[in-house]
Parts: structure tokens; C-alpha cells; sequence
């Protein structure tokens, strides 16, 4: 019995890998063992309150900007016929491409003193400076809008979704018991959509958190800059750790959040058949209304941006498309491909053992690994740089004993260091999809082949990889795609002089050269395309099966 | 009390119900019958609000509220519905979904409204429940106690019973035809189960194609129909070619019998005579003799498929102790009682139901 639960070797193949992946937030947690008191009596007296507030305001504005701009472009997009629905049901997806540091620069390009924008009010009224007046982009809010802008869709997917899924007899029940649709809205479609759309709020919020680029161009301090200064200002790995560790107890808390307004969302459709509501047709003039107000978001959240980027990369490309970019996209599309290989072949690994074992000791460690996604690319980088640092000295302290040899650096600094910084940080999304793909393929099939005389190795072959071949595909693509956009974590942990599309934009824009910065922005949204086109797509089928 | 005249209801170019016309008195309840895609539902959601007429007109209590240049909203018509996914409110309890049309009332007396129908309902410890703890019975039960809270004019049910258990249906079925009865509501139900419209209705009307093709009580629904359409709808039976003699008399191979409900016949015509499986009786005396081809053992009857000496079939609804053998010889009679006649055209074959 003992000796078959150590011999297990589906176990050992999870908790080794699994515990190596949680190491990094263990050690983030663990680094309150020991508490630096000095450096947090300084911190609190001069940065930690703005940290706290910035961080809170920060994430707080995003969700309730998101909130807002997600679930009214749901409400219309899954509630009224107008010119141009089928199109904007998708085109509101697009923002996903850019992200928010991205944007950041963009807009700060078009709206600061010398951009387009206020150039060309001072010509039209003849101000000058100091004469009026303009809303300063590189502020809290203007973080906050720039984040919302990008992170409504997660609440306008979310949202949909649910409105969709609502029995065209709610609203008529509603109507018979004397309900006008608008009291319909508010007292049974949004309360039925409620966790849904928390779900996208607390989302988008867990990325307003983990935001790094965006509030370290507008000079915002909140928890990840302050990590970054602690770590890098003043030297204290383990101050910037034990920050890192109360930035991840916030995001772990929207996560309970998220987890606990989820609960109850099966009951809310107990399998009630289904009939599609019948959009609500209104005349020309409400729909063109209909159509500018779905059309903003998408305006300011990807086309004006997107337009921007293009038009400085055209304005400079023979400058900056030359040697060094191409080794730029060769450095990202290399590093994003191994990251997303890795990931896919740890998520396979896992995904078969808990197929394979149904006991906690291989599910929980598997859940344990998968939180990283829940935590910001900063923190995940600080967990992964102390045990590895701590590594390399402690080796190259005993070879130089021992042998007499020097072995400097043998991981941290490296691509490896990397490469498990993206694997903690990104297993979740390939393992949702190879899971959700494996779950399709019910053990009876493997039962119903191997009767029909296929030995186990065949099953694999005849009917899983066929089966489970577009998920892998849509794993890779994710988590390429998320790792070519990551910055903090690949800016932290790149080996010396090794440069990424990410890394390089945001060296750009923050030494103002946002002209310079946008063709290597502009190819990582245009990759960043790539799965929105696959997610507008696949939800699109998916709603036609209810339209 | 509620009145539909001449009632035509189109999307598009595309007619789905036409010339609907009944009347139902306070307190009836009417029902609709028809295969799936008949018109049905259109015509139930014509009534409620939700579909708006071509032409024609929909009276509630003498007002017009649907015409075809006029609608009344559906929320201001006083109509409650029991819908077929009962389309109850997830996220509210039991008590709270049934007081939920109850804006005007002060909490106390929600409360006692809702203590009082879930008594009628016969659910009354189940108020703080959410619906998913409920089951599908229940659901129907509160989805009905939802509908009647505002006191409503008209109850509309849309397929009340589809998604239960065959076995439910019957009881719920003449449950909600005693609550109904003892509040003195007027109801219209849909339903493609003529079990179940003769379980709850007082008035059946049985359409096609959307059109009305009957409206007429059950009795003569099954008795005396209209058409070929429904007699072939309602009940069983088999249609027995015939010859007229006269105007009145006709002859089939199970002998000679009178007719009073075709009027333009003519001697020598060939004709259908309906026959249901109760108008053939067992009877060992007879001199017409018929093979036994099939039985179905129902209990208290046996339903025996005969096949005649010129090979035609038809019903038999024998009690239960004369039991005979497939390829067993029994004596049949006919005991007609109404004798319905169809003219024989061209596209009729008589054949099994």
C-alpha cells in the first residue's frame, strides 16, 4: 500500500514539476519569515500609503470603468437589432490585442503638449503655454482609463454571454406579471447576470494590479513600481518580496471574490430550454446612437491607437526596420515559442495525470501550480530570482571549495530563469484548454476503443490526438501570444543585452522616443490579434447555435 | 370574456395563423390542439401580447387589445402565463418569484398572498426554497402560483406539461383544472397532447396549418369531427370504405347504417365511415367474424388490432377477460353510435392511426 503511494509514478510526475512551479509564491510568502523592519519603517513613512491607495484606486477604477463599458456594450450588442450588431459583436474583442503599456504610449503621444490633440487647439484659439487648461494623461486617471479601455472586454464577453444565455420567456414572464422591459433589466437580467459579469470585473481588476508598464510610464506609484524600486533602489530583495507578497494577498482576494460569485452560476442555468431572444428593432435614429455608442470603446480602444502606431511606423520604418528589429521579433517569436511549448507539455502532463488519477495528492498540486496565474508578472519574477540567485551562489560557492572553479551565473540571468517565470505565470491558460479539450473525449471512448482490440498507445494515437489536437494548437497559440505581450516579469529577468519587441517598446517610449517605439508595439498587437480573431470566432459559433 | 376574431398573424410575407376565431366565457377554459408548428403558440402569444395581429382582433372583457394597428403592452393587460420552461426567476426564492408581480402590495399582504397560493398550489413549506432545489413538478406548480398572484383575467399555458414525467402530467393536469375552476379563471392552454386537453379543457380547438379546423367540446371533438384532420387527430380509429345506398344509408363490409351529418351525398357515392375502437364491440354471438392480427394488453381493456375478411383493419377495445390469441377467430358487431362519414376523394387512404 505505502510502497505503491511513493511509486506512483503519475504522482511524482505532478508534485516535482507542480512544486516547482508554486516555489516562486511560496517564496514570495515565505519571505515574511523574516521581516525587514528597518526598510518598512521607511516605507511606511514615506511610499507605502501611496502604494496602498494607488494600487486600490488603480484596480477599483479599472473594474468599475470595465464594469460600466462592458456591460452596457453587452446589454445593447445582445438586446437590439442595429446597422452594423454583427460586426461590433466581435470588433468589441479587438482592445484585447493592445496591451494597456501600449496604449499608454499612444495616447500620451497624442494628448500631451506637443501632441496632435492640444498643438491643434493652441492653433485654432491662439493659446500658448500656461493658457489653459488639458487634462493631464500621465496621472491615476488617466492609468485608469487607459486600463479600462483595454480590460472592459472581459466583462463585455462575460456579460454577453449571460444575456444571451437568458430564456427569451424570463422577459416575457417578466412583461405578464407587468414588468416594462426596462424594470425587466434592472430586476431580473442584470441580477441573473451579476456573477458573470463580477467574474469579468475581478478579472480585469487582477490585470490592473499586475499592470507594470502602464503606471511606471505615467510615474503612478503603486505596489509593482514599488517593488521594482525596493528591489532595484534599494537593494532589498526581501523588502520587495514581502511587498510582493501583500500585492498577491489583494489579487488572491479578488480571485476568492471572483470564485465566490461564480458559485451559484449553474443554478442560474438549470438547463431551461432555450429560445433566443428576438432583438428589439428601433428606428434610424436609435440605431445610428446605438451604433456610436458601441463603436466608442472600439474607437478608443483599439482603432485610434492602432492607427497611431501605424502611422508613426510608417512615418519612421526606414530607420527602424532594419537588423536589430528583426533580431528583436526572432529574440520574442523564439523565447514566446519555447514558453509556449513548455507550457503545453506541462498542462498535457498534468491534464493526463488527473485524468489518470483521481486523487487529491495529484489534483491539488496541480491547482496549486495553476494559481500563478493569478499573479503579477512582477511578483512571479521576485519569486523566481531569490531561490535561483541563492542557487548559483551556493554552487558556484561549493565548486570553487571543492574544485577550485568559478561557476558565476547558472540560471538566474538565463533564458531558463525565464522560461519558468512564463511557465508559473501562464500554465493556467494552456491547461483550461487542454483540460476543457480532454474532458470532450469521455473515458468511455477509451473504454469503447480499447474493446475493439486498440492497446492503450493506439487509443492515444487513433483518438486523443485527433481529438485533442485543435486544443493543443489553441493552448500554444495563448500562451505564445501572452508571453510576446508580458513585460515586467521579461524586463526583471532577461539575460543581459537579451531584448525582446515588449522590452525594447517600453525602453522607447520611456526614453520618449515613442516614434521609434511603435513598430515593435504595433507587432505585438498585430500577433495579439491572433487569438482575439480565434475567440471572436469560436464565440460566434457558439452564439449561432442560440440565434 | 375572451374573444378572438378573424385573427391573422404573419412575420413577413409568411402567414402562420389566419381566420382564428372562439370565445371563451368567464371561467372556461379552452384549449388548443395541433401538431408542432401549427399555429398554436403564436396564437397563445397573440393573445398574451408578445405577437402582433395582421389582421382580425383580440377582446379582452369587450376591449380591443390587439388589432392591427393597435397593441395594448403585454405588461398592462391584466393576462398571467405559465410558460414551457416555466421561465421561472433563478435568482429569487419561491416566494419571491410568485409575489414578483405583486408591485402594488404592502409586505404584509404579499406575504399572506404568497402563504395563500402556496396552499393552493399545495406547496406550502417550500417559500424560502431557490428554484433549483425544486423539482420539475414544483416548478410548475410555483411557476403557476406566479402567474395567478396579480389575479389575472386570462391565464395563458404554453405546454405546461412537456418537460414532465408522463406520469405527472395527469395528476398535475387535473390539479391545476380544480384550481383553476375554483378561482373561476379563464384559461387557454397549448398543448400537442389531446390526453391532456381533455384532462383540463372545456373547449378544444384543434388546428392545422394555422387554422382553426374545430372548436367544439371534447365530446364532440372525438364524436363528431369536423374533418378528416381531426378525426385522425383525436383518438384512434380507422376509416371503413362505404357505399352510399341513399342520402341516408350506407354500406360497409361490416353491414348497413344510417347517417344524419353529411348532407350532399348522393346514391352510389364512395365514402370513409370512422370508426373509433370503442364502436366495435366483442361479441361471440355475431355472425361477423375477424382475425385477431395484433393485441395490446392495457389492463383493465385489451385493444386487439382485426384484420376484416377483405383485409381491411380495424380497432377493437375489448374488456379485459376476453382474451384471445393472435390468429385467433373472434365475433365482432358495430355499435355505432353517431356515424361520421367522410366524402372519399382522391388523396384520402384509409389507414391505421
Amino acid at each position: 500500500m505505502l510502497k505503491s503511494l511513493l511509486f506512483d509514478r503519475w504522482r511524482w510526475a505532478v508534485l516535482l514539476p507542480a512544486l516547482l512551479l508554486a516555489l516562486p509564491v511560496i517564496i514570495i510568502f515565505a519571505s515574511w519569515l523574516e521581516p525587514q523592519t528597518a526598510i518598512w519603517r521607511h516605507l511606511r513613512q514615506t511610499v507605502l500609503a501611496d502604494y496602498v491607495v494607488n494600487s486600490l484606486l488603480l484596480a477599483g477604477g479599472t473594474g468599475l470603468g470595465a464594469l460600466l463599458i462592458g456591460t452596457g456594450s453587452a446589454w445593447l450588442i445582445s438586446q437590439y437589432q442595429f446597422f452594423g450588431r454583427r460586426y461590433l459583436q466581435w470588433l468589441l474583442l479587438l482592445p484585447l490585442a493592445m496591451p494597456a503599456y501600449i496604449i499608454a504610449y499612444t495616447y500620451t503621444g497624442m494628448l500631451d503638449f506637443a501632441g496632435p490633440v492640444q498643438s491643434q487647439l493652441r492653433s485654432w484659439f491662439g493659446w500658448s503655454f500656461g493658457d489653459y487648461w488639458f487634462p493631464e494623461i500621465r496621472s491615476l486617471g488617466g492609468a485608469i482609463l487607459m486600463l479600462a479601455l483595454v480590460l472592459y472586454p472581459y466583462v463585455y464577453m462575460l456579460a454577453r454571454n449571460a444575456f444571451a444565455e437568458q430564456s427569451a420567456s424570463l422577459l416575457e414572464a417578466s412583461r405578464t406579471l407587468g414588468l416594462t422591459p426596462r424594470q425587466h433589466f434592472w430586476k431580473v437580467a442584470l441580477p441573473l447576470a451579476r456573477p458573470a459579469i463580477l467574474t469579468g470585473m475581478a478579472l480585469a481588476m487582477m490585470e490592473a494590479f499586475a499592470d507594470y508598464g502602464t503606471v511606471q510610464y505615467f510615474g503612478v506609484p503603486t505596489f509593482t513600481t514599488g517593488i521594482f524600486r525596493t528591489w532595484f533602489g534599494m537593494g532589498s530583495a526581501q523588502a520587495a518580496a514581502q511587498l510582493a507578497a501583500l500585492l498577491t494577498s489583494f489579487v488572491l482576494f479578488l480571485l476568492l471574490l471572483e470564485k465566490w460569485s461564480r458559485r451559484k452560476v449553474r443554478y442560474y442555468h438549470q438547463g431551461q430550454k432555450h429560445s433566443a431572444p428576438a432583438l428589439r428593432r428601433v428606428g434610424p435614429l436609435r440605431q445610428l446612437t446605438l451604433l456610436a455608442l458601441c463603436l466608442l470603446p472600439v474607437v478608443l480602444g483599439f482603432i485610434l491607437p492602432a492607427w497611431r502606431l501605424l502611422s508613426w511606423a510608417l512615418a519612421n520604418w526606414q530607420r527602424t526596420l532594419n537588423a536589430n528589429f528583426w533580431q528583436l521579433v526572432w529574440n520574442s517569436f523564439s523565447l514566446a515559442a519555447m514558453a509556449a511549448l513548455l507550457s503545453v507539455l506541462l498542462a498535457l502532463l498534468f491534464a493526463y495525470a488527473k485524468r489518470l488519477r483521481r486523487d487529491p495528492l495529484v489534483r491539488l498540486p496541480v491547482q496549486l501550480a495553476a494559481l500563478g496565474y493569478a499573479v503579477p508578472g512582477t511578483v512571479i519574477a521576485i519569486g523566481v530570482m531569490i531561490p535561483l540567485a541563492w542557487f548559483d551562489r551556493h554552487v558556484d560557492l561549493l565548486a570553487e571549495q571543492w574544485f577550485g572553479i568559478r561557476t558565476g551565473l547558472l540560471l538566474s540571468g538565463t533564458l531558463a530563469a525565464l522560461l519558468l517565470a512564463y511557465s508559473v505565470r501562464f500554465l493556467a491558460v494552456s491547461l483550461h484548454g487542454i483540460e476543457a479539450g480532454l474532458a470532450r473525449i469521455k473515458p468511455n471512448m477509451d473504454n469503447a476503443a480499447r474493446s475493439m482490440g486498440y492497446s492503450p498507445l493506439q487509443v492515444l494515437r487513433k483518438v486523443h490526438v485527433p481529438l485533442l489536437k485543435g486544443s493543443v494548437f489553441t493552448a500554444l497559440l495563448l500562451v505564445f501570444v501572452d508571453v510576446l505581450k508580458e513585460l515586467p516579469a521579461t524586463l526583471i529577468l532577461r539575460p543581459f543585452n537579451f531584448n525582446t519587441l515588449a522590452v525594447r517598446a517600453h525602453e522607447l517610449a520611456s526614453d520618449e522616443r515613442l516614434a521609434d517605439a511603435a513598430l515593435p508595439a504595433l507587432a505585438i498587437v498585430l500577433v495579439g490579434l491572433l487569438p482575439v480573431i480565434l475567440l471572436a470566432r469560436s464565440t460566434e459559433r457558439r452564439m449561432q447555435g442560440t440565434e | 370574456m375572451l374573444a378572438l376574431e378573424q385573427l391573422a398573424i404573419a412575420y413577413g410575407r409568411h402567414t402562420v395563423v389566419k381566420d382564428i376565431s372562439f370565445s371563451l366565457a368567464e371561467g372556461q377554459i379552452g384549449c388548443l390542439v395541433g401538431p408542432s408548428g401549427c399555429g398554436k403558440t403564436t396564437i397563445l402569444r397573440a393573445i398574451a401580447g408578445f405577437e402582433a395581429p395582421q389582421s382580425g382582433q383580440i377582446r379582452l372583457q369587450g376591449q380591443t387589445v390587439s388589432c392591427a394597428n393597435q397593441q395594448l403592452a403585454p405588461e398592462q393587460r391584466k393576462i398571467g402565463m405559465v410558460f414551457q420552461d416555466f421561465a421561472l426567476f433563478p435568482h429569487l426564492t419561491v416566494a419571491d418569484n410568485i409575489s414578483f408581480g405583486l408591485k402594488q402590495l404592502s409586505k404584509a399582504d404579499k406575504a399572506a398572498k404568497v402563504k395563500q397560493l402556496l396552499q393552493l398550489v399545495g406547496l406550502p413549506d417550500l417559500g424560502e426554497r431557490y428554484i433549483h432545489q425544486l423539482s420539475g413538478g414544483q416548478q410548475q406548480r410555483v411557476a403557476l402560483a406566479r402567474a395567478l398572484a396579480p389575479e389575472p383575467k386570462v391565464l395563458l399555458l404554453d405546454e405546461p406539461f412537456s418537460s414532465l414525467d408522463a406520469e405527472f402530467r395527469e395528476v398535475l393536469a387535473r390539479d391545476i383544472r380544480k384550481i383553476l375552476k375554483q378561482l373561476q379563471i379563464t384559461a387557454v392552454l397549448v398543448t400537442h397532447d389531446q390526453f391532456e386537453a381533455f384532462a383540463m379543457a372545456d373547449m378544444i380547438g384543434v388546428m392545422q396549418h394555422g387554422q382553426l379546423q374545430q372548436w367544439a367540446t371534447p365530446y364532440e371533438l372525438y364524436h363528431r369531427p369536423a374533418s378528416r384532420f381531426v378525426a385522425d387527430f383525436v383518438g384512434r380509429g380507422v376509416m371503413l370504405p362505404g357505399t352510399m345506398l341513399d342520402q341516408q344509408r350506407v354500406e360497409t363490409c361490416l353491414g348497413i347504417f344510417r347517417q344524419r351529418y353529411l348532407p350532399d351525398v348522393q346514391a352510389g357515392d364512395q365514402v370513409d365511415v370512422l370508426i373509433r375502437p370503442d364502436d366495435i364491440v366483442h361479441d361471440d354471438e355475431s355472425a361477423i367474424q375477424a382475425t385477431v392480427a395484433d393485441k395490446a394488453f392495457r389492463g383493465s381493456h385489451i385493444l386487439y388490432t382485426l384484420a376484416l375478411t377483405g383485409g381491411e383493419l380495424v380497432y377493437c377495445l375489448a374488456l379485459s377477460h376476453h382474451n384471445h390469441a393472435v390468429g385467433e377467430q373472434i365475433g365482432i358487431r358495430l355499435d355505432l353510435d353517431h356515424l361520421v362519414l367522410f366524402p372519399r376523394t382522391l388523396g384520402a387512404v384509409s389507414g391505421l392511426n
